[in-house]
């Protein structure tokens, strides 16, 4: 086990990094804000786990919750809709500052 | 192997052309068997597996879940062993998580970047959810999708999309539809629909009787 760097209620922003291979890490939630919702366990990196490598060390992996309205400019619903995505941590940074 | 097997798992009829994908994913299957990492019992084998697991089974979890609010409770915070105590073995590497539906809150599952499905219990995912346009858009107006299922949530109801895109396989706990206080959990598991358990759509309604 690693220690976990986030907690349920934290922050966090997506890194806006591109990566070529099997990046499970959607791209229209890169560098986009989102609240860690609950940390699911820690599993092999599919990064390269998809190439013959065995993945290690498991990375923690998080449920994230976005607002529907931080996605897609002029979303059309809700405004309390929300979108949760499952990434692991080495794709998550602090929040840059607190939203409201 | 016979033609017949291929048949079965390239999706193409007698006479048919097989296309692009189905003529590589032969070609891939038979070196693979060349190379012995696989033998063609493994491959008859997980055609059979994959065609013993269909959406009954969810509409069999869901319904004991109306009917047993201890079960409910244990599949929504241990969906394989849940799902072991209906004969239902969901056992292996992925993880599943069952999401309920209430009065305030609608699911609904996609896999942008794919086609992750809960394969071991609801067997394969119908063409649509792993078609471009539902993952694009599912995501981003899923009131529109659902609306073209004929599903049209309230304003009032939080729609909450989950994009699996990890290790974790979804699948949604529809309400209970009304008017179904008398009927038993075959009955119910009847109106459990494939595409309720996705969250495209909610449960049928029992047919009213004249």
């Amino acid at each position: 086990m690693t220690a976990q760097r986030f907690k349920p209620g934290d922050r966090v922003r997506v890194r806006p990094e591109e990566k070529p291979g099997h990046v499970r890490t959607p791209g229209y939630v890169r560098g986009k804000e989102g609240r860690v919702e609950s940390v699911l366990g820690e599993f092999r990196n599919p990064e390269s786990l998809a190439y013959g490598d065995p993945g290690l060390p498991e990375r923690p992996l998080y449920k994230v919750s976005f607002r529907q309205e931080d996605l897609w400019e002029g979303y059309p619903g809700p405004a309390y809709d929300t979108l949760y995505v499952d990434i692991y941590e080495h794709w998550l940074e602090p929040a840059r500052e607190e939203t409201p | 192997m016979s033609d017949d097997d291929h048949e079965r798992h390239d999706g193409v009829g007698p006479g048919a052309e097989a296309g692009h994908y189905a003529r590589r994913i032969r070609a891939m299957e038979e070196l693979l068997i060349e190379r012995g990492v696989l033998t063609k019992e493994d491959v008859r084998r997980q055609i059979e597996y994959m065609e013993a697991r269909t959406p009954a089974n969810g509409a069999r979890l869901v319904a004991r879940a109306w009917v047993d609010p201890e079960f409910k409770a244990r599949l929504l915070s241990d969906t394989k062993a849940a799902a072991m105590e209906l004969g239902i073995d969901a056992s292996g590497p992925v993880e599943f998580v069952v999401v309920e539906n209430t009065p305030e809150v609608h699911n609904l599952i996609v896999c942008t970047l794919c086609s992750c499905y809960p394969r071991a219990i609801l067997g394969r995912p119908p063409d649509w959810y792993k078609s471009f346009n539902y993952r694009s858009r599912a995501v981003k107006e899923p009131r529109a999708v659902m609306c073209e299922f004929g599903f049209e949530p309230p304003d009032n109801v939080e729609v909450v999309v989950h994009d699996s895109t990890a290790d974790m396989r979804y699948m949604v706990l529809p309400m209970r539809p009304p008017g179904t206080e008398s009927l038993g959990e075959e009955e119910l598991a009847e109106l459990v629909t494939r595409d309720s358990l996705i969250g495209v759509t909610v449960p049928r309604e029992p047919a009213r009787s004249s």
